[in-house]
């Protein structure tokens, strides 16, 4: 029994780590918040279950879904860009526009998934579970060696800048404007992506599954960086994986702790707020050596 | 020699909150001939980095147009002029982007108006010459190819900021202050190491300096700005014959009083 929460932990963690890498790319690369999260996320759900229960494969399903994300990502860049309004309103605007567009999609509030093909069904014959853990290592591993891949291209590289010193970039010739659009469009796909991935572990999507999800992202995030420190790109992104499992382990000590689930979402807030306090708890008390390497900004 | 860059009429006003119009440059006509390396002196508000963010499309102008070898430039963006001219900042923090090693940043500068497309970096194969490029400045840098370039040292990324602004020779270089920030000592090595490298690549530059000694030191031509206007342009002959007692005086007479 005990063994099986945890083994259900490791999979939510698995699959929200997804969100955590899409975050990523706007939080700490581009150096923004970015708060479409919270409208291409059930987006993604919305997408993929209307797919899969019109009659449309998992697999393709999820593509749409990538697809609407970063149509959703591309909406907030131009906001932001174009129409130079201040990124966090942007994705606000665009985060509550969604909730429309995501009623239009499945005609109702909440769209069940019940007696439909799941991505999970590849891996039918295991036990409870386990077919979400290996689904979604698979999906991680593609998603970090693509996004390796393209971080690594000259076109990455240009990206990496944009978010790392953006007057630099413009003065090299790198067009930030669109770099930042660009990031946000992957952002966004990768996150209604995680969205799909969510919406069919539960069975269903819903049109307010988007609240609170950028917590849990940033949580994931906060939580692999205070742990490990500086490093690499490539082992940033698993540290994602890893801070996300962590998390829902913490969340399921809190539960196990006998705290009531009806109020999760101030717990998850409490994990985010300390993770996030954490270099500064530290550098108040000099415990340097006692956490880790911490964070470098 | 033919015209590299040509002002006519530059002018920037800004209004201020009690609606006057402050004129940051004044009508600047000015010619910089292919090959020139030219010294700019002026006081603090006389117009020199406006004049310079007006070259590169930072700032956008109000008046007046910008030639780049016979095109008119004037509503180019940024990002397209930065393909002809490069620049190197004051702050050695805005000339490189600090969570990439030195490496990356001189790949990126390689880039400098190419498109940037999805085709791999290939980072390990231009090391040797990254290395060897880094090795000509002599301050170390070579052994920091991998480091981020926000742990090196003011005067080291500095003179990274040079190298990325001179490696894919750009038609113009504008050096605002750039030795500036750092301690007299590894200032002097910039400046030194700045001016052979534009002799070496023949580049046309133009250089914003508070230092009098350096604006007679080294280039060909000299002008001083006031008030947004261009007030004094020595050519070569003239430069040479310029004393820095003479300078001084001029800018006593004419209250310029830059900070030396």
């Amino acid at each position: 029994m005990f063994i099986s929460l945890i083994i259900s932990a490791i999979a939510d963690g698995l699959i929200w780590a997804v969100l955590g890498i899409g975050l990523y790319l706007t939080y700490r690369i581009l150096k923004f918040p970015d708060l479409t999260t919270e409208g291409s996320f059930p987006l993604g759900s919305a997408v993929a279950v209307t797919a899969i229960v019109s009659g449309v494969s998992p697999i393709l399903s999820m593509g749409l879904a990538v697809l609407a994300g970063m149509g959703a990502g591309l909406v907030t860049g131009l906001l932001y860009t174009k129409g130079k309004v201040p990124v966090i309103l942007a994705g606000i605007l665009v985060m509550t526009g969604l909730h429309s567009v995501i009623l239009f999609i499945m005609q109702r509030p909440n769209l069940s998934l019940l007696n439909h093909d799941r991505i999970y069904y590849f891996f039918q014959g295991l036990p409870d579970y386990y077919d979400v853990v290996f689904t979604g290592m698979i999906v991680l591993a593609l998603l970090i060696i693509l996004l390796l891949g393209f971080f690594y291209t000259r076109l990455g590289q240009a990206f990496i800048a944009t978010g790392d010193n953006e007057e630099m970039a413009r003065s090299l010739g790198i067009h930030t404007d669109k770099m930042k659009i660009l990031g946000l469009m992957i952002s966004n796909g990768i996150i209604a992506l995680a969205g799909s991935l969510v919406a069919q572990e539960l069975g269903y999507a819903d049109v307010n599954g988007g609240t609170g999800v950028i917590v849990i992202g940033l949580a994931s995030l906060i939580i692999g960086e205070v742990l490990f420190g500086n490093l690499k790109l490539g082992q940033r992104l698993g540290a994602v994986v890893i801070g996300s499992i962590l998390y829902q382990l913490l969340l399921l000590g809190v539960i196990q702790l006998g705290l009531d689930t009806t109020y999760i979402r101030i717990y998850s807030s409490v994990i985010l707020a300390i993770c996030l306090m954490i270099p500064q708890i530290r550098r108040s008390l000099n415990l340097g050596t006692l956490i880790g390497k911490g964070e470098k900004a | 020699m033919s015209a590299l860059l040509e002002l006519k009429q530059l002018t920037k006003i800004i209004s201020n909150q009690a609606d006057e119009d402050n004129k940051i440059l004044d009508s600047v006509d000015f010619t910089l001939n292919e090959g020139e390396f030219v010294t700019v002196l002026g006081g603090n508000g006389a117009g020199k980095s406006t004049l310079f963010n007006s070259i590169t499309g930072s700032t956008e102008t109000t008046g007046g147009t910008v030639q780049l070898n016979g095109k008119n430039i004037t509503n180019w963006k940024e990002e397209k002029r930065a393909g002809y001219i490069s620049r190197v900042f004051q702050d050695p923090k805005m000339g490189t982007a600090p969570r990439m090693t030195v490496a990356e940043n001189l790949f990126l500068a390689q880039l400098r108006g190419k498109k940037k497309t999805l085709k791999p970096r290939g980072l390990k194969k231009q090391k040797a010459g990254y290395q060897e490029l880094c090795a000509s400045i002599g301050n170390g840098l070579e052994r920091h190819i991998d480091t981020p370039a926000g742990q090196l040292s003011g005067g080291q990324r500095q003179s990274l900021s040079l190298l990325m602004a001179t490696m894919s020779r750009p038609e113009l270089l504008l050096l605002d202050e750039h030795t500036a920030a750092l301690d007299p000592k590894t200032s002097k090595r910039l400046m030194q190491l700045t001016d052979e490298l534009i002799k070496e690549q023949r580049l046309t530059c133009m250089m914003i300096t508070h230092q009098m000694e350096d604006a007679l030191v080294y280039g060909n031509r000299l002008i001083v700005m006031k008030d947004g206007e261009i007030t004094l342009d020595l050519n070569q002959q003239e430069k040479d014959q310029m004393t820095l007692k003479d300078l001084l005086k001029l800018f006593e007479e004419d209250k310029l009083t830059p900070t030396i």
